[in-house]
Order: structure tokens, then sequence, then C-alpha cells
């Protein structure tokens, strides 16, 4: 027999999506910022082969800590499905976590978020939304 | 190195991003729908799973997803490459209601459309922040070949 949990409440299931977008945004940050660091992986695999470019990216200590992150955003995904109707989860958390990832990119990789690209997110944003919702 | 414009390699990059992740988990649920409910009590099934056609292949496809994120992250801005990433969820939206014909309601059009011009508004603009002469970036060139010797 299925229990049905109780649905929680406000504060519970916006600290669960909260999981998710900052544990998603800490993962692609960490993991833009460790190819970065690496480098344009065309032109190293054109210098050393695919293994070079595997190696690159394996030996890079940022890499793993993005992939840290990733990992734990799946499991609090998991978690918040375990409590929550996909149909909140799943275009609340994809659509934040693009605005997030706007303001992460700009403050910690210090990348140019002008106009275009703040409207670009915004328009993505309302779009996953309207699309998953 | 900067990129001001994409090559043909690198939108075959970004193409392969949008394309491989909606493709691979549409693979994989059509394979997991075919192989039917599995118990946690015997993981075998599971693991046999992985090599039905359909899930071995969405496996592939999103292994390829991965690579092609992270080589585009070598060269593009976070906020370039994630857009298309969501371009993703048109791509599953347009393949359901094709290939499965399921219906799309007003609301997911205006989704998809939204979704579409976000990507192209952001596509028109440059790949990578330019960063003045002399910063990390001059450097990290070398020092990935470096690593990758």
């Amino acid at each position: 027999m299925i229990v049905p949990f109780a649905t929680p409440g406000f504060w519970p299931a916006a600290g669960m999506i909260a999981a998710v977008v900052v544990s998603s945004t800490a993962g692609e940050v960490l993991t833009a910022a460790a190819m970065k660091s690496i480098g344009d992986l065309d032109e190293i695999r054109a210098v050393s082969g695919l293994g070079g470019a595997i190696r690159a990216v394996v030996t890079c200590p940022l890499f793993f800590a993005g992939i840290g992150f990733l990992t734990l955003a799946f499991f609090s995904l998991l978690f918040a499905l375990n409590h929550l109707d996909l149909s909140l989860v799943a275009p609340a958390s994809a659509s934040l976590t693009l605005v997030t990832n706007a303001v992460a990119g700009k403050v910690f990789l210090k990348e140019n978020v002008d106009r275009r690209r703040w409207t670009a997110a915004v328009l993505v944003c309302i779009g996953v939304y309207l699309l998953a919702h | 190195m900067a990129h001001p414009t994409l090559n043909a390699r690198q939108y075959l990059t970004l193409g392969s991003v949008g394309l491989c992740a909606p493709l691979g988990d549409t693979c994989l649920s059509r394979g997991m729908t075919q192989v039917g409910p599995i118990s946690l009590h015997h993981p075998a099934t599971l693991v046999a799973a992985v090599f039905t056609p359909w899930i071995a292949a969405g496996i592939a496809l999103l292994i390829g997803f991965f690579a092609s994120y992270l080589t585009a992250l070598s060269w593009a801005d976070l906020t370039f490459v994630l857009p298309t990433t969501a371009f993703g969820n048109v791509i599953v939206a347009l393949l359901a209601h094709f290939w499965l014909h399921e219906p799309i309601s007003p609301q997911r059009w205006a989704g998809i459309v939204l979704i579409t011009l976000g990507v192209g508004f952001v596509a028109k603009g440059p790949s990578l922040t330019e960063r003045p002469a002399g910063s990390e970036d001059v450097e990290r060139i070398p020092v990935a070949e470096e690593r990758a010797r």
C-alpha cells in the first residue's frame, strides 16, 4: 500500500527547490571555471590528441569540484521530487537556475553579461516555465 | 584566445549540446518503458537494461552531450552555452509532438517561441568575454597544453 506524503508547506518546498538551484549553479560555475582554466579543448586535441584532451580535463581539481556539486544537485532533485510534484520542481528549478547562472557567471566568472544575455536568460527562463508547467 | 565569431566546428559542437541531451533522454525513456517495472530487489535487471539497444543509445548520446558541453565551455562563456542546453526542451517538445503524436497546448508553443528567440538572441552576440591583454587568459593555453602532455 502506498502512503501519500503530506504536502510540504511553502518554506520547506522553497528550501528544497533552493537546494537544487544553488548546488546546480555551483556545479555549473565550477565546471565552467575548470574548462576556462584548461583552455580550448579543440586546440589541445589538435596538439595532444583525444587522450591529451581527456588527461587535461581529469587532472583538473576544479572539474571534480564541479562534478561533486552537480552530483549533489542530482540527489537534491531526487529528494525534492520525492516530496513535491514534478510539475512544480522541474520548471521552477530549470528556470531559476538559468537566472542564478547568469548572476554567478557575472560575479564569479567575470563574464560580460550584457543586456542581450540578460534578455536571453529571461526569455529562456519564461519559455522553460511555460513549456514545463 | 577569444572567439568573437564561431566557426563551423564550434556551431556543430553547440548543435550537439542542444540535440544529444534531449535525444538521449528520449531514448532512455523509450528503453525504460520497454524494459518494464524494475524492482530494487533485483538490481541485476537494471544492469541488464543498460545493454538494451535504446538505453545503450541513450547513454552514448548523453556521453556525447557531456563531451560537447565541456568542449563548448572551454571556448565560450557559461551564459552563452546555457541557453543552448535549454533549447533541448524545445527539441523534446517537438519530438513528442511529431514522433509520439502528443498534443502541444498554445502555452507550450509560446514557451517554444520564447526559448527559440532567447537562444537566437544570445547566439547573435560574442561567445566569449574579451579579456584585457596580460590577464590570466593569455597564459591559459600553454598551461593547458603542459597539463595535457
